[in-house]
């Protein structure tokens, strides 16, 4: 009956166009499968808010609708590797998270973080890793090496799956040839880099977004993958461990932002504080299985999340994990010739 | 006789007076959303690349057709062929190709099957054959990979058949890309083919019967050739949109190997190149536009004499 | 009655449309089965259940999602398929002329571009036009929709114009019936098998649209291919196929209905 109701509001809304600027909305652009609608109703009881959840699918794609503009969106999350480029080119509004009521709750590791120093802008939302998953019935040997996809062992040939992300995967095999900046221009390491990446493509067999299932029924025995997917993974089949690379492995994390042309600055400022408070934090990791950067928040996460090793970064691999930064232009392009030429 | 001329150069300017409004509407919203838009491409390719995607408007540059054909190699910055982009399209243009030949040799016995079966039950099969496709697209593929899956409904039937003994790898090949577009595509050749057939006069191939024509020489005389409008509509409808196809590829093929869709979505995503995705793009529309008009020209001339 | 010969048999043609339907089926019964999953995957089957109509039916974005994509997809279908017919007229119904080859490249043109494409070129264009304008509405997401639609409706609508006699219509000309009364009489009911598939393509294609919406759309206008998307990157359940299930069984009811009272009227 709810849902009748909601179904017969909706075409209300439709034949009411533009009523986005109206008091008491907060249009937020986030990834797909990402929001939790537990802390969006929370949100939306304690304000008297109306929330409006819109889906992006990449960093890229989001950058690009935004810059255009006209889209209404006041909250976005772009990733820690493309805030930077938000900021330098004025599309987010300075709103001082620093100076904000919950901001004390923020875990002091990510205040002065490299792309936002001091929080001038974001808010952190979710962060993760990225790196292997493995299937310990299928392969015993060492997980905590890039070399699972870079170099495969003979056991899993050919049954590897790979993120169709360019940054994250040129990341990994650039810290796996000896290279330490992400963003290297260094043609000896690139060109290891493209010859390990050609010679290693044609024992993957799939380089897409895994769901959860091809691991577990057997058509994956291991991958490059991020940590909270990992979990799910382990959780459905204890066979599976994820392994943090020693040669090292990008750390990423999403982060709230308000956009400069945000129709509904004041919600939006109240929603960047709300979800640094330790409870609505623990939602948004509930939801999404990512760990928070909020201090405090682990004590309302579900009990799974508290000690899993795919979120909770083992003392001895922490030091191998790095953020990425934007690469500049004239990297990427030599990224992307690369990128091709594997791929062709 | 004269009052019949008259006739006739009015009914001349009136036929040319509608050959303009009638398509007025049509032309007007592909001129606002889609050759508009084409015209900002166009434009794009010609400028400078920005920095993180878009471009630096009113800069101009060739860089971005450049890199169509040619490229500088990363390590020794020599001038050469754009190989990567050669194999991409030549392997687009191959699999294209072969799903359209799959659809046709497949959707022409659908669409026949339709056109002769009882006139009351016409609709009902035509139902039948656009009933799947209101699943949307990524839900289809996501069960087409379940039916294609080492562990799924094909590989599980054909072991308990006996018919192999290990489950055929079906998946993340380009023979799944092949057998995922065919499936998604075939309704855009049946319902043309379906348009044509359906008009198909049977007294012709009765009189062609009478004349001892056995029934496969009465299709491939007869039929074929009075339906080839339709078999024309078909393979365009087919042909262009495997070629731009980006969704079956990435979730059959694996994306292990990039389709011409997917380079082009590379470069206006991840590889932050606007210019070089809309050269690459104009290179393929400027293809396909121009094999067309071959087509039709050539297929309005081999028509039935039905005009004027 | 023995079965009479008929010119209109062709060995193995109803065997294989018979095979391509059940292939066309297969995967859809398979969706259909993982919607009834107990488990929370759509690859392995743990029993049956309910729960994933319920969690759909209890989720607010898809329920307004699918109403959005079935408020754009007949509206788009429709102007679509009224200007590809009217298009598909100029073209045929008229003596030949230069620039008709052109013409009908033109209006064919949307489907040339590769979706990506238009989907950048639409972003540019629309964007400046809504901060110009400050609409943000639902408007934008139906025209692209039915600039796209328009050639899958107008090439088998044309197609079918090709091969059609003129000598009804001249005859009804020639009967002082004016141009309209000869559409509507005689044209029309003659070319209608090939309007309904026409609008039935469009309505497909533009129900399936994912990469152009994705661009263009606004706050809060997800559809349902785009939600869809936005669960790729992460898991998919069985909510999805829960969700398509219903779409399918309330799509027959629909047609079922129609078909069974447009059958009493002959």
């Amino acid at each position: 009956m709810r849902s009748l109701v909601t179904a017969a509001a909706s075409i209300f809304a439709l034949l009411h166009i533009g009523t986005a600027n109206a008091e008491g909305v907060l249009n937020i652009f986030n990834w797909g499968n990402y929001t939790s609608p537990e802390l969006i109703k929370k949100f939306e009881e304690k304000y008297n808010v109306k929330v409006t959840i819109t889906d992006f699918d990449s960093n890229d794609t989001a950058l690009a609708k935004t810059r255009q503009g006209g889209n209404d969106f006041d909250i976005v999350v772009p990733t820690s590797t493309f805030v930077k480029i938000w900021i330098d080119e004025g599309l987010l509004l300075e709103t001082r998270p620093d100076q904000m009521e919950n901001f004390k709750n923020v875990d002091p590791r990510w205040v002065n973080v490299d792309f936002d120093p001091g929080r001038h802008y974001t808010v952190p939302w979710q962060w993760g890793t990225t790196g292997m998953l493995v299937n310990t019935s299928v392969y015993s040997g060492d997980p905590n090496t890039s070399a699972i996809f870079l170099d495969p062992p003979a056991e899993l040939q050919g049954k590897l799956s790979v993120l169709p992300e360019m940054g994250d995967i040129l990341t990994l095999a650039i810290y796996y040839e000896g290279g330490t900046d992400a963003c290297t221009s260094d043609k000896n390491i690139l060109r290891k880099v493209r010859d390990r990446l050609v010679a290693a493509r044609p024992k993957w067999l799939s380089l897409d977004y895994p769901s959860l299932e091809k691991y577990t029924a057997g058509d994956f025995d291991a991958g490059v993958n991020w940590g909270g997917a990992s979990m799910r993974v382990r959780l459905e089949n204890p066979h599976f461990v994820y392994g943090y690379p020693k040669e090292g492995y990008p750390i990423w994390m999403d982060n709230v932002a308000v956009l400069k042309t945000a129709p509904n600055v004041e919600n939006a400022k109240l929603f960047q504080n709300f979800v640094m408070d330790p409870e609505n934090a623990a939602l948004i990791s509930a939801y999404a299985r990512y760990a928070n950067g909020i201090a405090g928040s682990e004590k309302f996460m579900p009990e799974e999340m508290k000690n899993a090793p795919e979120i909770v970064v083992p003392a001895e691999f922490l030091d191998k994990g790095r953020f990425t930064p934007a690469c500049p232009p004239e990297v990427n392009e030599m990224y992307t010739k690369i990128w091709t030429e594997v791929l062709k | 006789m004269a009052n019949a001329a008259e006739i006739a150069t009015a009914a001349a300017r009136a036929d040319v007076r509608n050959r303009w409004w009638l398509a007025a509407p049509a032309l007007a919203i592909v001129l606002l959303a889609a050759i508009g838009p084409l015209v900002v491409v166009v434009l794009y390719s010609f400028m400078v690349k920005g920095d993180y995607g878009d471009v630096k408007y009113w800069q101009f540059s060739l860089d971005g057709w450049f890199s169509v054909i040619f490229e500088r190699d990363v390590f020794d910055d020599t001038l050469k062929l754009a190989d990567a982009h050669l194999t991409i399209l030549w392997r687009s243009v191959k699999l294209s190709v072969i799903t359209t030949l799959v659809t046709l040799l497949l959707g022409f016995p659908v669409a026949y099957f339709i056109a002769t079966c009882d006139r009351r039950w016409r609709d009902f099969w035509l139902f039948m054959i656009t009933l799947p496709f209101w699943t949307n697209l990524l839900i289809r593929t996501f069960a087409i990979q379940e039916v294609f899956r080492n562990e799924g409904v094909l590989n599980s039937a054909l072991l308990w058949l006996g018919a192999i003994k290990r489950p055929l790898q079906i998946m993340f090949t380009d023979l799944g890309i092949l057998l995922g577009m065919a499936y998604v595509y075939l309704p855009l050749m049946v319902l043309p083919l379906y348009a044509s057939l359906e008009r198909f006069d049977f007294r012709f191939a009765e009189a062609a019967a009478d004349l001892y024509a056995s029934n496969f020489k009465v299709l491939r005389r007869i039929i074929i050739p009075m339906v080839r409008p339709g078999i024309i509509a078909g393979s365009i409808l087919v042909f262009i949109p495997s070629l731009g196809a980006y969704v079956t590829p990435r979730l059959l093929g694996g994306g292990r190997s990039l389709m011409l869709g997917n380079l082009i979505e590379l470069q206006f995503g991840q590889g932050r190149n606007w210019p070089l995705g809309s050269a690459l793009s104009i290179t393929l529309t400027g293809g396909v536009m121009l094999a067309l008009l071959v087509y039709v020209r050539a297929a309005s001339k081999s028509g039935s004499g039905h005009h004027g | 009655m023995a079965r009479r010969y008929s010119v209109r048999r062709q060995r193995g043609f109803t065997s294989i449309a018979l095979l391509c339907f059940a292939l066309l089926y297969l995967p859809i019964a398979t969706m259909v089965v993982f919607a009834f999953n107990a488990g929370t995957t759509v690859g392995a089957l743990e029993g049956v259940s309910l729960r994933w109509f319920a969690t759909a039916w209890n989720n607010d974005r898809v329920i307004e999602a699918t109403i959005r994509s079935l408020t754009v997809a007949p509206i788009a279908a429709l102007v679509a398929t009224v200007a590809a017919t009217m298009a598909a007229l100029a073209t045929t119904r008229t003596a030949s002329y230069r620039g008709l080859a052109f013409k009908v490249a033109f209006i064919n043109q949307p489907l040339m571009v590769p979706e990506i494409v238009t989907a950048v070129a639409l972003l540019v264009v629309f964007s400046r036009i809504k901060v110009w304008t400050g609409y943000t509405g639902i408007g934008y997401l139906i025209a692209a929709h039915i600039a796209f639609c328009i050639p899958f409706a107008f090439l088998p609508i044309r197609a079918r114009l090709e091969t059609m006699d003129l000598s009804l219509e001249r005859a009804a000309a020639d009967l002082y019936a004016t141009p309209w009364m000869v559409f509507r009489r005689v044209t029309f009911p003659l070319l209608w098998p090939a309007i309904l598939a026409g609008f039935m393509l469009a309505f497909v294609v533009s129900l399936d649209d994912v990469v152009i919406t994705e661009f263009i759309k606004s706050a809060g206008q997800e559809t349902l291919p785009t939600y869809m998307l936005g669960q790729l990157r992460r898991t998919v359940t069985p909510e999805m196929n829960a969700i398509s299930t219903m779409f399918l069984a309330l799509s027959i009811a629909v047609v079922t209905l129609f078909f069974f009272l447009s059958r009493k009227k002959d």
